[in-house]
C-alpha cells in the first residue's frame, strides 16, 4: 500500500496505560465509569488530618523493585507503571525499538512539594539540623523527575521532560508528544500526565483555605460537579500515558488505533491567578474545532473539566454554551464526579475514559447530580446514567488550570 | 552497643536501603558492593541513617571504612560503645 505524505502528519493513539482511583487498566476504569463506581475514599494526611482523596491501588512492584520505589517518587512510580502499560498495550515490539527514537513527555500540575514537605518534616524532628536533609531530595524534586524515572526504568535515551501546565497538564503532555512526533524529534512518544498530589498536605490545606476543598459524609458523593450541593474539589492521584505514533508508522505495523488527534488548542486567560475566564475557554474550544475543520455539532462527546467548585463549573458551562449552544447532538459529561481531580493526570485520564465510546457508542455519565444547578443545565449533559448514542466519531476533552491556562483536544474515531 | 549489636543495627539499616536483597548470606569479610546492588547514593543512605538514628557524624574521608560489614563494625565500635541498644 502506498502511504501519502499526509499520513506522516497524522498522530494516532496506539496504546493507553493508566491508573485511576477506580481502575488500573482502561477496561476496569471504563467499567467503573459505566457502572457509576467512584474511586474516592477516606484519607488522612499530615497536619490536615482526615479528609477525602482519590487513591490509586496499582501494583507498584509490577515494573519496579522495592529499592527503586524507595529511591524514586510516587509520580515517577505512577509514570513508570503507566508508560510500561501503554507500551505493552500498543503491541509494539519494544525490544526492536531504537531507544533513541522514543520521547517521554509527562504533564504535571506540580512536582517536588511532596519530597520537600517530607524533608522539612524530617528536620523538624532533629531541631532543624539540615545535616539530615536527604541527598535524594534533589533528584526527587527536579522538575523532570517523573519523566526521567520512566527513561531510567525503560532504557529510553530519546528526549524526556515534564510539562508544567497546572491542571491542563494531561492534555498539554499529549499535545507536546504529538508536536514532537510531527517535528520528527521522536518516532514513538509516551505522553500524557501524572499526579502524586495527594501526598502533599499543602494542596489540601491550600484548597481548604480557598474554600474549595470538598467535604461529604459519603466519600463516593463528595465530588459533584454541576450539582447545586457541590462544595469543592476532591484531590486525587493518578496517571495516564499514551503511546503516540505517526499514522504512517502505526498503519505499517498494523497497530490497533484508539483514535486520531485531529485538533488541539492551548490558550491563556491573562486575567486572574485562580478564577477562570469563560471567554478564553470558549476561544480555546473554538480554536481546537477550527484546527480540526469541525463545527460544534460534529462533536459527539464533550468531556468537561469542571472540578465542582461553585464558580468554576458555572464559568465552564458559560463557555460551553457559547460554543456548543447550537449543537443538539453533543453529549456532555464529567469524569471528576467519579475520581475527583487527578490534577496533572486529569486531562489524559478523563480523555481515556471516554475513548472506548468509539467502540461501544456509550457516553458515560456525570454522577452525583441530585439537584442540577440551573446555571449548569446544559442541554446535552449526561446525568447519573450512561447514554447510548447512535455512534461516537469525535470527542473533545477540556482541561483548564490555575493562572488561566486552557486546553482542548479533539480525538477522531479511526 | 556490642559488636554484635552494631552488626544487627547495620543489617537493619541495609534491609531498609536494599529491601530486595537477601542479607542472610552476607559475608562479613567481603565488600558490600561485591555482594549487594549498592551505589554511592545507597552508601550515603547508610551514613544518613547512622546520623539520624544515633547522631553519629561520619566524615567523608572515613567513608572507605564502610566497605564491608567487618570494617564497618570495627569503625563504628568506638563511636557506638556508649550507645544503648533500644
Amino acid at each position: 500500500m502506498i502511504r501519502s505524505a499526509e499520513d506522516d502528519q497524522r498522530i494516532v493513539i496506539t496504546g493507553i496505560g493508566l491508573t485511576a482511583p477506580n481502575g488500573d487498566t482502561l477496561a476496569d476504569y471504563r467499567a467503573a465509569l459505566l457502572a457509576g463506581r467512584s474511586g474516592v475514599e477516606p484519607y488522612t494526611i499530615r497536619y490536615v488530618g482526615d479528609t477525602l482523596a482519590g487513591v490509586c491501588h496499582y501494583d507498584e512492584l509490577k515494573y519496579q523493585n522495592r529499592r527503586d520505589v524507595r529511591r524514586g517518587t510516587r509520580a515517577g512510580s505512577i509514570g513508570i507503571y503507566c508508560a510500561r502499560e501503554a507500551v505493552a498495550d500498543s503491541g509494539v515490539d519494544w525490544d526492536r525499538i531504537n531507544p533513541e527514537t522514543v520521547g517521554v513527555y509527562v504533564g504535571v500540575t506540580e512536582h517536588g512539594n511532596v519530597e520537600t514537605e517530607n524533608e522539612i518534616y524530617e528536620i523538624t524532628q532533629f531541631n532543624y539540623d539540615t545535616k539530615v536533609w536527604s541527598h535524594h531530595h534533589n533528584p526527587r524534586t527536579v522538575a523532570n523527575n517523573p519523566a526521567g524515572e520512566i527513561t531510567l526504568n525503560m532504557g529510553i535515551t530519546g528526549p524526556h521532560y515534564t510539562i508544567g501546565a497546572a491542571c491542563a497538564a494531561g492534555n498539554a503532555g499529549l499535545i507536546q508528544g504529538a508536536q514532537m512526533l510531527l517535528l520528527h524529534e521522536c518516532d514513538f512518544a509516551i505522553a500524557g500526565g501524572v499526579s502524586e498530589s495527594i501526598r502533599t498536605f499543602g494542596i489540601f490545606a491550600g484548597f481548604a483555605s480557598q474554600g474549595a476543598l470538598a467535604a461529604h459524609a459519603d466519600p463516593a458523593k463528595a465530588s459533584r460537579p454541576f450539582d447545586r450541593g457541590r462544595n469543592g474539589i476532591v484531590v486525587s492521584e493518578g496517571g495516564c500515558l499514551y503511546a503516540l505514533e505517526r499514522y504512517s508508522d502505526a498503519a505499517r505495523r498494523g497497530a490497533k488505533i484508539y483514535g486520531e488527534l485531529v485538533g488541539y488548542s492551548m490558550t491563556s486567560d491573562a486575567t486572574d491567578f485562580v478564577l477562570p475566564n469563560p471567554v478564553q475557554q470558549s476561544r480555546c474550544m473554538e480554536q481546537a474545532l477550527r484546527r480540526a475543520g469541525l463545527n460544534a455539532e460534529d462533536v459527539d462527546v464533550l468531556s468537561t473539566h469542571a472540578t465542582a467548585t461553585p464558580s468554576g463549573d458555572v464559568q465552564e458551562c458559560q463557555a460551553i454554551r457559547r460554543v456548543f449552544g447550537g449543537s443538539n447532538r453533543t453529549r456532555i459529561n464529567n469524569t471528576k464526579s467519579f475520581i475527583g481531580h487527578a490534577m496533572g493526570a486529569a486531562g489524559s485520564l478523563e480523555l481515556a475514559g471516554n475513548l472506548p465510546a468509539f467502540d461501544d457508542g456509550v457516553c458515560h455519565a456525570t454522577i452525583n447530580v441530585d439537584d442540577l444547578d440551573p446555571e449548569c443545565a446544559l442541554p446535552g449533559l449526561v446525568l447519573n446514567e450512561p447514554q447510548e448514542t447512535a455512534g461516537v466519531n469525535y470527542i473533545l476533552n477540556n482541561s483548564f488550570g490555575m493562572l488561566g491556562i486552557n486546553s482542548a483536544v479533539i480525538i477522531k474515531r479511526v | 552497643m556490642t559488636r554484635d549489636q552494631i552488626r544487627e543495627e547495620v543489617l537493619d539499616i541495609l534491609s531498609d536501603i536494599a529491601p530486595d536483597e537477601d542479607l542472610s548470606s552476607l559475608k562479613d569479610d567481603q565488600s558490600f558492593r561485591e555482594q549487594l546492588e549498592l551505589d554511592s547514593m545507597d552508601f550515603l543512605d547508610i551514613v544518613m541513617e547512622l546520623r539520624k538514628r544515633h547522631r553519629i557524624q561520619i566524615p567523608e574521608d572515613d567513608y572507605m571504612n564502610l566497605r564491608s560489614m567487618d570494617s564497618t563494625v570495627s569503625y563504628l565500635e568506638p563511636l557506638m560503645k556508649d550507645i544503648q541498644k533500644v
